[in-house]
Parts: C-alpha cells; structure tokens; sequence
C-alpha cells in the first residue's frame, strides 16, 4: 500500500550537460563533484529533505551509472524510506510505444504512474544542476496560501543578464502576468529558477494537453507554463534572495567551487542548520605536512598536503608533493599533483596524475584562459598543458 | 564459515579516567575522526564479521549514540548486523554489573546459544590496529585449536609489564604458561592483546562451566586451568598495536600518527581495510588566508584562521585569528578563540577558549580540559 504524501519531489537529472565537455563524457551533469566532497545533485537533494520532503523521483537519461550508483537507496540523504524515499526512474519500454524522455514535460508525464501512487496534493519539479539552498517548505506555504495552481521560484538577476533566463513580470501580489523564455529585452529581472510547486491536478491536465499536441517540444519553460497562463490559472512567483548558482559550463562550474572560500563565503556550507548531506567514502582526516602553506582554500578528507595550494577547492584523497603549486584551481578526487609541477586556474577532473614539473594553464588574470583535464589521464613529467585546452584521452598523448 | 564477533565497550575504563567520566572507553575519541572501537569494529567488518554483538556496562550514552544503527559500519542488516547488550542486572539477581569479560559473557549465555556462527572473535574495544581476522580465525581453524590469543612479541620492563598479560608457548606455539599481571617480569614476551578466536560452541561451553563454578576471569579461571588439557594457542602479529594505558600514553598514541608516518598508512591506508567512523556530512575544511598549519591531521568542518602546529584537530573545530595552538589534540566542535595560545592541550567536545586565553601543559602531562568548559 501507498501512503498519500502531501508533497512529492520529481528531480530532472537527465541532463548531458554537454557544456561542460570532458567533465560529463561519462557521467551525467547532476553526478559532476563539487566543493570538494559533494555532487550537484546532492544540493537539491538536501534542501528537499532539510524540506521535509521525504519521497523523490530522480528522472535520468544520459550517462546514468554513476548518477545510479551514487544516489543507490539513498541512505545518505535518509531516503532510504519504508514510505516514499527516493527512486530513479529512467526512461523505458511500453507495451505500446517506448520513448525516452523528449524533454522536462515529458520527463514527468512518463512517470504520471509513479506520482499517482502517493497521490500528492502537490508535486515539486526541480532540475539537478543549481548549486543552492533552499526551503521548499516556505515556497510549498505561499503556494497553499495563494491557492495557486502553480507557483515558480525566482530570483532577482541583474538586467543585463535577464536575456538568458525565462522572464516573468507579476501583479502588486505576486501573481504571474507574463512569462517569456529567453526575451530578447525583458521586461522584469525576476528570473525562474526552474523550480515549480504544481497543484497535481493542474499539473496532470496541462501534462496530458501538451503531450497531444504534436507542435509542442514538450517542455515547462516553453510550453507547459505559458499555456497555463493564457488559460489564467492562478500562477504565483516565489521569490528567494539566497545563493543561487547554474552550473552548467566550465566557466560557472569553477566560479560556483570559488565562490566557497572566502572568511565570508559567498555560499556557506558550514551551516549546520541546513547540512548537505553526500555520499561517505570512509576516508582517513587530512594530513598537512611540515611545510605545506595553505591559503583561503578548502581541503577534504584523505588529502595528503606537502605543497602549496592557494584559492582552491581540494576534493578527497588529493596528494600534493611538496614543492607542487595549486593555484585558483579546482581538484577533483584521487587526483596526485608530483613535486615541482604547477596549475594555475584549471579544473581537473578525478584520479588524474600531474606529473613532476609539469606546467597546468595560466596565471588567472586578465583574459586568462580556464584549463581543464579530463580524469584518469597522466599529464607527462615536465610537460606543459597550453592555457585554455582541454586534455582527455583523444588528445592527451599528442602532448 | 561464519563467524560472530563479540566487543567489550568498557574494558579499561578506568586508563583513561579523564575522558571516561562520560564515556565509555569505546567511545574516546581518537585520531581526528574516529573513536576507539572503530577499529575493532571495523577490523571485524573487514574480515567479513558482520554479526557484532557490543556488551556494554556503564556510561554507554555516547556509545549508544556513535553506533546509532550501525549503518555507517555497514552493519545495519536484517540478519546479524550490530547488537548492543546492556548490562542485565535481573538475570544476575544482584545490583552490580559485570566487573569482567567473563562475567559479561556470563550474562548473554542464551545469546552465544541461539547464535548459528561457527566461529566467534573476542576483542576488547580499546585496541588500535588493523588486521585481519580472517587469517587469524582460518588459522585457528586449521590447527584445530580449542581457543586461539593474539599476541605480539614484545620487549618489556617491569612495570609495563605488571599492566599487562603473557604467555609462554612451544615451538608449535601451543600455550604451557600464562602470566597474568607479573610482578616480576621483564624482557622480551608474547603479550596478550585481549584479542581471541574461538569455536562459538566452545565459548558457549566456557560460558556454562563459568557460571557453574562461578569463574570470573578467562585468563585464570579458564586459560590458567585447563591449558594442559586443551589445545589453546598463540597467533603472533607484528602490526601496531596500542592498548592505551594512561592520559599520557593517549596522547603519545595520538601525537604518533604525526610523527610516524608508517604507521598512518599502517592504520588508515590498508589497502581494502578502511577504518569507518560514524559519518557527520561536514563540510571541507576552510584554510584562511593568513593560516599556518605545519604536520597536523585534521578532520572535516574545520575553519582554520590561525596557526597551527602538531596538532589533531576533530571535527568542527574552528581556530581564530592569530591564535597559536601547538602540540594539542582538540575534540569535536572545539572553539579557540583570537590571539589564544594553546601547547599540550586536551581539549574535550564543545570546550571554547576565549579569545587571547594562554594555556599549556607539558607532553608528559598534557593539560586536559572538560566537555563544554569555557575558558
């Protein structure tokens, strides 16, 4: 038997992520590390059980083993659930027709079956690739109290960036007027966040209507909310002035990493009040050696530290030799960097080695370049890796 | 081939009286981020042991609260899995606990009946190292010894040695004499590490004769009786091993993981053999500009500002500004104020020293502060 929820999560990790290239060659956007010891998905994860939202569909397409693997019974976010906790729904084969998911909309249209089994009286939509904090229990609040049908999460982004973003413009009340995707000179700055609270009955209409219609691509942004509102559903904003970071190129990914340090942070995960929770891989403490310096950086278990590391987020098991320099960097797990090797602004991804004396991009700087290493992959002694590039295993042997 | 295994959470309390007046021994806190019976608990993960029987006594709050399920040990299971024992005054008719590990035993005579393993292992919970017991108990099976000890052959002085127990044994190393906290010996022994193998019918048959007789000590009563006529034998292994014994030796034991870096590997980095500890979803820790930190373990959800130097710092602990901590070990969420001066300090959970406070001991007596003190 199900027990009805109030409220179920359906989290969207079925992304490529194609813009952060090598870093998703085999690994879905949502299951790419960050800030040392976590994943992206481990974000929205979190804020939907520090939410009190116990049960989660995890809808995946692209790359999904490690995302499978890493999200297992969810025991580490206690979703590992008697009622509810979370599940990973893929896309698969009918006794009619079988399809993957052909976009956000029909991602969750496909799993209608799964939603109706909690019979919610809402259902939360969220994607897997936003670094955030968040209290969907407040959003889920205005909701209720607004009567909405739907109520969309924004923030305030700076006018000269509102280009990117789907737009909204709203009443004195905060009751949806407009919605554009992507206007090329928007009205309002009041960006969504691709967050959405559905009243399900609502959301099964509109789900169902817009699969019917063969025009439609079959997505929230650009079909599902606008036909909603031109039928003037009650459609309300909530607005959040938090911390909120897409991570979905190279560029953002380091800036969101980078955006951890700091005596203020710009993002805070030392609240113990809202902990994200992650996947433990029973690691020794760090050890910090004689001589090492550190400076405004991050450091995780299992790390070995000898050399220098300056503006960089260290993920676990990381050896540092001493005499090797990290610099404005991001190091995945397992990665060694050997005595008398540099990198400079880089991302490098896990189990890669860096041998001795080996050079890693450029000094970040005016108009420098962002250099990233894909993982698994040896970087010669003494070898410099051009500003810029981007090494994995079809170009890694040309060096 | 099953095996059980069955851990003491309360032997030797009274070592390190400092830190068990609200904890048992099991629940110490050791080496950045584990406590004490980590080890034994995960050796015994690692040889595939995934029925763990905990018999506590006293002061088993903060046991209870380490353990929690057992998950974070994988022993969260529907068959087997991590049990915890407390004392059962009724069963013994009288308002004392147990004093020893027989008597402890004593009491769960119907647990080690209705147990199924073939094989049970026996371990106090304040040994630090890591090893196999799958070796051990396959040995022990094939030499078809009735119980086999775990010892490490050690050069000691006397009164090393009166805190301790030895054995003897003949080339096959079947045991002949056992010496139980000599006062008179010194010298190069097989010391007992309170580590034993043994069939679980076997134990069961020591538990009943135990409670016929009223035999209170393994060692004497069982090892020191019968060792003539059963087979009981030694199994020697070389690895590190430490009993902690006193404040002092808790802080040297602490304070080698530093200063030995073979025997950190040793410890954490066995191939295979990870030491688990229950998992707290800290965050990395934070180096301020301005820090210093010079051969020091530190565990995760630190936020270090100031200098820091042959330290262990536990999770949580945060170091101001200009604050100069050295030679210390700092327990969970320790809070060390600006400009404060710490040297040889033992510093409980949650103590917080004010900002430009000056504190220090000496290595052989480290200064130890109280849970939750302000100073």
């Amino acid at each position: 038997m199900y027990r009805k929820k109030e409220c179920i999560a359906m989290l969207l990790a079925g992304g490529q992520g194609s813009r952060l290239y090598v870093l998703t060659e085999k690994n879905a956007k949502p299951a790419v590390p960050f800030g040392g010891k976590y994943r992206i998905i481990d974000f929205p994860m979190s804020n939907c059980v520090n939410s009190g939202i116990d049960t989660v569909g995890v809808l995946t397409q692209y790359q999904p083993l490690v995302l499978n693997e890493y999200i297992g019974n969810g025991q580490p976010w206690d979703l590992d659930r008697v009622h509810g906790g979370v599940m990973v729904l893929p896309p698969y084969q009918g006794k009619k027709s079988s399809d993957w998911y052909r976009g956000t909309a029909n991602a969750i249209y496909q799993n209608m079956a799964f939603i109706r089994r909690y019979s919610p009286d809402y259902v939360l939509i969220l994607s897997g690739d936003h670094i955030y904090k968040m209290d969907y229990s407040e959003m889920l609040d205005l909701h209720k109290k607004s009567n909405a049908d739907c109520t969309i999460a924004v923030l305030e982004v700076p006018m000269e960036e509102a280009h990117r973003f789907g737009i909204l413009s709203t009443d004195s009340e905060g009751r949806i007027t407009e919605f554009e995707e992507k206007p090329k000179e928007p009205k309002s700055n009041k960006a969504s966040m691709g967050i959405y609270i559905f009243s399900r009955e609502v959301l099964e209409e509109y789900l169902t209507r817009d699969e019917l219609d063969p025009n439609s691509s079959n997505d929230f942004g650009k079909n599902v909310i606008p036909a909603m509102l031109s039928d003037g559903k009650r459609m309300f904003s909530y607005t959040f002035d938090g911390y909120w970071k897409d991570v979905g190129t190279i560029q953002s990914l380091w800036e969101a990493n980078m955006d951890l340090l700091g005596e203020k942070p710009n993002f805070d995960i030392h609240d113990k009040n809202w902990r994200i929770f992650y996947r433990n891989n029973a690691e020794p403490p760090q050890f910090i050696r004689d001589g090492a310096i550190i400076d405004n950086s991050l450091i995780t278990e299992g790390c070995d530290v000898a050399g220098t590391v300056i503006n960089s987020v260290i993920s676990s098991g990381v050896k540092i030799e001493a005499g090797a320099v990290v610099r404005d960097s991001v190091i995945m797990s397992g990665v060694t960097v050997k005595s008398g090797a540099e990198i400079d602004y880089s991302i490098i991804d896990a189990d890669t080695v860096i041998e001795r004396d080996a050079v890693v991009g450029e000094k970040l700087g005016n108009g420098a370049k962002i250099t990233v290493i894909a993982s698994g992959i040896e970087i010669p002694q003494g070898k410099t890796v051009a500003a810029g590039s981007m090494i994995d295993r079809s170009n890694a042997d040309k060096l | 081939m099953s095996v059980a295994g069955i851990i003491f959470s309360n032997i030797h309390d009274e070592n390190i009286s400092e830190l068990t007046r609200i904890r048992s021994i099991a629940s110490v806190p050791f080496g950045c981020r584990y406590r004490l019976i980590d080890f034994a608990l995960s050796n015994m993960v690692n040889s595939n042991i995934s029925n763990i029987n905990v018999i506590t006594n006293t002061n088993y709050n903060s046991l209870i609260d380490h353990l929690g399920s057992g998950k974070d040990w994988d022993l969260s299971r529907r068959s087997g899995g991590l049990k915890i024992f407390s004392p059962n005054r009724l069963a013994q008719k009288t308002n004392i606990g147990y004093e020893t590990r027989l008597g402890a035993l004593r009491t769960l005579s119907a647990v080690i009946e209705s147990m199924t393993d073939d094989y049970v292992v026996i371990s106090d919970c304040d040994v630090i190292c890591n090893i196999d017991f799958g070796k051990i108990v396959s040995e022990h099976e094939k030499s078809g010894a009735d119980m086999t000890l775990i010892v490490k052959k050690i050069t000691v002085d006397r009164e090393t040695a009166q805190r301790n127990s030895f054995v003897r044994s003949d080339e096959d190393g079947r045991i002949t004499d056992i010496l139980v906290h000599p006062t008179d010996f010194s010298g190069t022994g097989d010391m007992i590490l309170n580590m034993i193998v043994m069939s679980r019918r076997y134990l069961y048959d020591i538990v009943c004769d135990a409670q016929v007789h009223n035999y209170t000590s393994i060692s004497v009563d069982i090892i020191a009786r019968y060792m003539k006529v059963k087979n009981y034998r030694i199994y020697r292994c070389d690895g590190h091993f430490a009993c902690i014994s006193s404040l002092e030796h808790y802080f040297a034991e602490n304070m080698a993981l530093l200063s030995d870096k073979k025997l950190y590997s040793e410890l954490f980095e066995a191939e295979n053999r990870p030491i688990y500890t229950k998992v707290r979803n800290s965050a990395p820790t934070y180096y301020a500009k301005g820090s210093c930190v010079k051969n020091s373990l530190c565990a995760d959800g630190c936020v270090i500002e100031g200098e820091v130097e042959n330290c262990i710092l536990f999770r949580g602990v945060k170091i101001g500004k200009g604050a100069k901590v050295k030679n210390s070990i700092l327990f969970q969420d320790v809070y060390v104020g600006n400009g404060a001066q710490l040297n040889c300090v033992i510093a409980d959970k949650n103590v917080g020293i004010r900002d430009g406070r000056v504190l220090s001991g000496c290595e052989t007596l480290p200064y130890y502060i109280e849970k939750g003190k302000m100073i």
